[in-house]
């Protein structure tokens, strides 16, 4: 049997400080997701009507946000905002603020697209019957669009948490940067740590994902 | 004369520049059937849609029993509850069940109590051999079972007057038979209903006037008899001829080409 290099963890408080380090990158997606839900729901709103205002800021953000790469855009705010505006904000901020920034901009989209999908004939058999447009919106309109979101947004979320290995470059101390210090510290006793160590934080992103997809799944097969 | 319930007068519509239907004049009397005929695209769709002001019309006016059927009007949800429209399409909501889909408008708009709506739409539901459909979602049913529950949904509501729009134009032919078996009963309670429909047989059947559409005008207006076997104007013998000169080509053919 090959030597994984799988002892470090059991040395000293390794195994809790991958753990710690997983809840850092959670805390950073979870809380920039709440952000991104809230404030997409609004603007998705907002942007579904043709030719409002904010579905033409919508575009524009997304078209933005969409071709910067997410790392770009971290060093941008952290190290960015420092020189230009002296602003000096923690590695943790400055992520959470580009995902929130980067998860609003894909979840307005998605809730537009979702409130614009269901087609003007339910709309109007709604009124046929006698209820009034903030009704329709509330009881036909927002429950199918509803169904339609939620297993993209769960999506979304999932690939908000893979993406926080990135903040790693900002200087956050996550799960990606423990492991490493982990395997730095190790080189000389344990040389195979490095297998180790990346094999247990691919199964703790994989166990914090999982259960959301399975979610995603079971609800739009509910919904079908 | 029975009292008007459904009165249109110098009715014109517009899509952007093009005129579908011009100083249009119509009354619907109390119990009346009005089955509304003519080729694709001449408007007879609109007129109906115009009548529970799903479209906007840009001369003339609607109006409902005297009020005013305006899509601009603070009133018009309370006017829409007293139409009753079918779609084409069904258009059941497919986040309720079927229950959900009926008990819908009377509770949220009529505010009715909640037990007593739903025994009403479970007798309207056995009336159209559906009870045992209630608590089944729409994407479980049939073309054909899904327009009938779009039929109770709009009676429940104890409109004036109902608007059908192509109910069986969707339909797989089988099922054409049980949704217009239930609109035929409901002319026979003498309800006053506006039926558009390209089955001809069924128009002859349940209606008191048939009125033809064409040129942007109502062509001709007579009752089922004359309208089918004598009728008045050049037009309405060649909308009827299109229907004849079918039967005699799938008369001739085998069956192998008629269904191609």
């Amino acid at each position: 049997m090959p030597d994984l290099g799988l002892e470090v963890l059991g040395k000293g408080k390794n195994f809790v400080r991958l753990l710690d380090g997983l809840w850092i990158a959670l805390r950073i997606s979870l809380i920039a997701a709440a952000i991104s839900i809230g404030a997409g729901i609004l603007l998705g709103i907002a942007a579904s009507r043709n030719r409002s205002v904010a579905s033409v800021i919508l575009r524009i953000w997304l078209g933005i946000i969409r071709i910067m790469p997410q790392m770009v855009l971290l060093f941008l705010m952290y190290y960015g905002t420092t020189r230009a505006f002296g602003w000096k904000l923690s590695g943790e901020m400055s992520a959470i603020i580009v995902f929130s920034l980067w998860g609003t901009a894909e979840m307005g989209d998605l809730v537009r697209g979702a409130v614009s999908s269901v087609p003007v004939i339910q709309k109007e058999s709604a009124e046929a019957l006698g209820l009034k447009p903030p009704q329709v919106y509330r009881l036909i309109i927002l429950p199918q669009a509803v169904r339609r979101l939620i297993p993209q947004s769960i999506n979304l979320i999932t690939r908000m948490i893979k993406t926080t290995s990135l903040v790693t470059l900002i200087g956050v101390v996550e799960i990606l940067k423990v492991g490493q210090q982990i395997i730095d510290a190790n080189r000389k006793t344990s040389p195979n740590a490095a297998f180790g160590v990346y094999l247990t934080i691919f199964l703790m992103y994989y166990l914090a994902c999982r259960p959301l997809s399975l979610a995603a799944k079971q609800l739009e097969k509910r919904w079908r | 004369m029975t009292e008007t319930v459904l009165s249109i007068s110098h009715l014109t519509k517009r899509f952007e520049d093009q005129i579908i239907l011009e100083d249009l004049s119509l009354d619907i009397h109390e119990g009346e059937v009005i089955v509304i005929v003519g080729s694709s695209g001449c408007g007879k769709s609109t007129l109906l849609r115009c009548m529970n002001a799903l479209e906007d019309i840009q001369d003339g006016e609607i109006r409902l029993r005297g009020s005013l059927i305006d899509r601009n009007a603070r009133g018009l949800p309370e006017l829409r509850q007293k139409i009753g429209m079918v779609f084409q399409n069904y258009e059941l909501f497919p986040h309720l069940t079927v229950m959900d889909n009926i008990l819908l408008a009377p509770m949220k708009v009529q505010k009715r109590r909640k037990a007593e709506a739903r025994e009403e739409a479970l007798a309207l539901l056995e009336r159209v051999g559906l009870k045992e459909k209630a608590e089944s979602w729409p994407r479980q049913l049939s073309g054909g079972q899904k327009q009938r529950v779009a039929i109770v949904r709009a009676l429940i509501m104890h409109p004036e007057i109902l608007l059908f729009d192509e109910v069986t134009a969707a339909l797989d032919p089988e099922m054409v038979r049980e949704v217009l078996d239930v609109i035929v009963r409901l002319a026979e309670q003498g309800k006053t209903m506006i039926i558009v429909t390209h089955e001809m047989l069924f128009a002859r059947a349940v209606a008191d006037r048939i009125i033809l559409i064409g040129d942007r005008q109502i062509l001709e207006d007579s009752d089922p008899e004359q309208f089918f076997t004598a009728p008045k104007t050049e037009q309405a013998k060649k909308f009827l001829q299109t229907f004849e000169f079918r039967k005699k080509q799938t008369g001739k053919t085998d069956i192998k080409n008629a269904e191609a």
